[in-house]
């Protein structure tokens, strides 16, 4: 039996606010990428069907075309972001000592911003510099 | 302090095919990161230039490369299809332990449907050349 208030018992525990967001933001990429996925997969079938299938032409051509860029920009980002808060917590449940802990988190974060920024950076200079299809 | 218990706790279930659709879950996430280094390599391939890509291209389509392709597309079937089985659990649906089963069951069908269909349109049909060297 406890003489503290109900308010004294719960204050001090941390924020109840910011608690989920990582699990939602796992949740909201996770919905994103369930159509983002399909189309990419859909368009790269396109391709492969096509007459000269991955070819670099091709596949430039099909980068620079209609609202691909802008899909393939979304789908990079929703995949670097899902996947870095999916590593995040394999990271955080079986390395272990706090110095390679942190070692592997910070290196995790930094490899994601890496792959967005390239992945990004790689879809809009092909879409920038393509001729007009 | 002595050290406290951790989560997750590997050893003290009994083996249980759910646990394995779970495991595999993770597992399948992790493969899929290290395949999306090889997506975002090929688009930045294909933004460096007709040689860049040859080269690239060439070695997507190496004999022991296309089984890993093929491996990170049975690992996207996989992961897509138990990620929808995840969200369903969040809106508070199938989590009886009977309807557990049975949709780990579906995702297995689901994912070798999807894989045969997704390796035939993406892989087989492009000829055996990933990249499009020839």
């Amino acid at each position: 039996m406890s003489l503290q208030s109900p308010l004294g018992r719960v204050l001090g525990r941390g924020s109840a606010k910011s608690g989920v967001s990582h699990w939602w933001a796992q949740r909201v990429s996770a919905v994103a990428l369930v159509p983002l996925t399909l189309w990419f997969v859909w368009q790269l079938a396109g391709l492969a069907g096509g007459v000269d299938g991955y070819s670099y032409d091709a596949v430039r051509a099909w980068v620079a075309s209609g609202l691909t860029p802008v899909l393939l920009v979304l789908l990079v980002l929703a995949l670097t972001y899902h996947s870095a808060l999916g590593v995040q917590v394999v990271l955080e449940d079986y390395v272990h000592g706090k110095g390679l802990k942190v070692a592997s988190l910070l290196a995790s974060t930094f490899a994601h911003l890496l792959l967005a920024a390239a992945g990004v950076y790689a879809v809009l200079r092909i879409a920038f510099t393509t001729g007009s299809v | 302090m002595r050290p406290r218990p951790l989560s997750p706790h590997l050893g003290v279930y009994r083996f249980m095919y759910t646990m394995a659709t779970s495991i595999a879950h993770r597992i399948t996430g992790v493969v899929l990161s290290v395949g999306l280094v090889v997506l975002v390599a090929w688009l930045v391939a294909a933004a460096s230039g007709a040689e860049a890509y040859a080269s690239t291209a060439a070695l997507l389509s190496s004999g022991l490369v296309e089984v890993l392709l093929a491996g990170w597309l049975l690992a996207f079937c996989y992961h897509l299809c138990n990620g929808l089985r995840h969200l369903g659990w969040d809106l508070g649906r199938g989590l009886e332990k009977s309807e557990a089963r049975r949709s780990a069951a579906w995702v297995v069908v689901g994912t070798l449907v999807l894989f045969a269909v997704l390796v035939w349109l993406l892989l087989l049909r492009a000829g055996g050349t990933v990249g499009g060297a020839a």
